[in-house]
């Protein structure tokens, strides 16, 4: 659809209202096109037999495959206990997380001590190191500990971010007025007790953001866990591994795989992408 | 609880001004260590699962790298001082390894920041249905990287791949995409492409925001157009951003992992047949859970290290040099 300017300022067009002519949507349109076409193609795939997919010109539209390749896919590698694993694993880094990043958020928006300035600084700088290089150490540590295909292996060493500290700082500063804090001080109230009563209120809306991203990037994280866990025990990702490089030649079959594994993330996303957004520009403005 | 003029000093207390408050009693004591000590009880979660599991493992691979230590046997560490360096660089996996990790960064972060740049451009003005394009925009982001490389491949297939399928209305063979040099190297940067556009247009949009409305208005009673806009006035304005972005992504690009793995299906470990899109990430993983060889999988993950410090010291004088090119810029068109 194109938007045609409806009110125009006496002088040209302000700035502030500048609004997007034909050729911007024009070009958001292509390509929004080009971001969903691949996932809309996954879905067209998946739903049709190989011989279907082999034509040309390839099918556009979904078929009526889609269950008996899913059937087949589930027959190939264990998805459903690779959705558990993932829902597990998400699920502990995102709660982790968000309460350790609303924890540390707090003391650097709400509490003065000394070196907070440089810990701060540190924080942010932490975003720069390539942690993914440690893995060698990570995962002969993970060995000694008997770790090796356990969840607690990719659970524990993601279980804070600096984006989450430095997000929830942001949000913190501005949603919640000294006084409120200063007065439940003169009130004898502990610096926990206000942390529990007042701050995780108030921050609620701000932990349910953090806590999708971590979930969201937890999910969908795959060099570690390709390392760490195995397809005996897989999460989504290693069990998207073992299907991507195994030997199913059913192409259909493996994007139904694919398919099953990505749905749930996505529709998430699509229902909660609002927050997602406001999220993402939110904790960027200061990255 | 009744409020005494005692309490009230506890009160000041908690931004820790150098106010000598004497502590009277063992609960004021007990206030005043409370708000002293909490604050770092809060940020240690972080510090501590940082060093244990980034920082400390990360240092230790330099250790790690001087060793001969096998997969089967992580318990056992010999030394054998600087080899595992000298075997690598004078190895030619290694340095095709570096070639490749080096190309396809370039041709996957380049395009990926300057389209993400237009987009931004684009969403920073009213438009309908703002949420719609932004969370579309995002939802490659929202894909993993194992299931969007299953459906590149595909995409990028040989016979029945929809992209040569595209390109035979422009008259162009079936191209063998997995199995080139370039073609390989740019199917894998479409791939990143494709997942890291939308998220990085955000992050600029997010900047866009911040730049004052005024400097827009200035520009334009100059009778500046928006591409003028952009050039003299968004582009200086955002610029830590953009050398954020920049450094991030090419730490991310130095790293490349997954998008080559999946890509060449059964066996992605060696990065296709003559190795043409094998990076140093997947050489690392190659060496240490193919070969059983963590020794000199740590000798390339630490050259790696040392590979991204050097980029990204590149990249910032780079970037600062091209800022004082788009202010000197501007400050031509002011004068």
């Amino acid at each position: 659809m194109i938007a045609v300017p409806r009110t125009r300022r006496f002088f040209g067009k302000s700035v502030g209202e500048r609004r997007g002519g034909p050729l911007t949507y024009a070009v958001l349109a292509l390509v929004t096109v080009f971001a969903i076409l691949p996932l809309y193609w996954t879905v067209v795939a998946a739903s049709r037999t190989n011989a279907d997919i082999s034509k040309t010109p390839p099918p556009l539209t979904p078929g009526g495959n889609l269950f008996s390749n899913i059937r087949e896919a589930l027959d190939q590698v264990d998805m459903f206990k690779a959705l558990l694993n993932s829902l597990v694993v998400s699920g502990a880094i995102a709660l982790g997380t968000v309460f350790f990043c609303t924890l540390a958020g707090f003391a650097f928006a709400k509490l003065r001590f000394r070196g907070s300035t440089v810990l701060l600084v540190i924080v942010l700088a932490t975003m720069m190191v390539p942690a993914q290089l440690g893995v060698v150490p990570l995962f002969i540590l993970v060995a000694k500990l008997g770790w090796v295909n356990h969840l607690q292996a990719v659970i524990l060493p993601t279980l804070v971010s600096a984006f989450g500290v430095v997000f929830m700082r942001q949000y913190l500063i501005r949603a919640l007025p000294t006084e409120i804090i200063e007065a439940a001080v003169v009130d004898g109230a502990s610096t926990f007790r206000i942390f529990r009563s007042i701050v995780l209120p108030a921050a609620r809306p701000a932990m349910a953001v953090l806590g999708m991203l971590t979930f969201l990037t937890a999910w969908n994280d795959f060099f570690w866990p390709i390392i760490a866990l195995s397809s005996q025990n897989p999460t989504v990702q290693v069990a998207l591994n073992s299907l991507g490089q195994g030997y199913v030649p059913d192409r259909s079959i493996i994007l139904a795989g694919t398919l099953i594994g990505t749905v749930p993330v996505l529709v998430v996303f699509a229902l909660l992408g609002k927050q997602i957004v406001g999220g993402i520009l939110e904790g960027a403005v200061k990255g | 609880m009744a409020k005494t003029s005692t309490d009230t000093e506890i009160g000041g207390a908690l931004a820790l001004r150098a106010e000598p408050v004497a502590p009277r009693s063992w609960r004021m004591r007990r206030t005043k260590l409370d708000q002293r000590l909490s604050p770092y009880a809060y940020v240690s979660p972080f510090f501590l699962l940082f060093i244990a599991f980034g920082l400390f493992p990360l240092i230790y691979t330099a250790w790690v790298s001087l060793h001969s230590v096998t997969l089967q046997n992580t318990d056992e560490m010999e030394w054998v001082g600087l080899d595992n360096y000298t075997r690598l660089l004078h190895d030619d996996r290694f340095w095709n390894a570096v070639v490749n990790t080096f190309t396809i960064g370039v041709i996957s972060t380049v395009p990926q920041l300057l389209m993400a740049l237009g987009l931004a451009h684009l969403l920073d003005s009213k438009l309908r249905g703002s949420t719609f394009w932004r969370v579309s925009l995002l939802m490659p982001y929202a894909t993993s990287v194992a299931a969007a490389t299953i459906v590149f491949a595909m995409l990028f297939g040989r016979d029945f791949g929809l992209v040569n399928w595209f390109l035979g209305f422009f008259g162009i063979d079936h191209i063998d995409w997995e199995s080139g040099n370039w073609t390989s190297q740019i199917a894998i940067s479409a791939i990143v492409t494709w997942r890291w556009t939308g998220y990085n247009a955000l992050i600029y949009l997010a900047a866009m925001q911040a730049v004052p409305k005024d400097l827009y208005e200035a520009a334009e009673v100059d009778g500046a157009t928006r591409w003028h806009q952009l050039r003299h006035v968004t582009i200086p304005g955002i610029w830590p951003t953009i050398v954020f972005t920049i450094v991030i992504s090419t730490i991310g690009a130095t790293q490349l992992f997954g998008e080559p793995l999946l890509f060449g299906g059964a066996g992605g470990h060696s990065g296709g047949a003559d190795h043409q899109y094998q990076t140093l990430g997947l050489l690392l993983y190659e060496q240490g859970w193919f070969n059983f060889q963590l020794g000199r999988a740590a000798a390339t993950a630490w050259t790696m290290f040392l590979i991204i410090i050097v980029a990204v010291a590149v990249n910032a004088l780079l970037a600062s040099r091209g800022r004082s090119a788009f202010t000197l810029g501007r400050k031509a068109r002011e004068a």
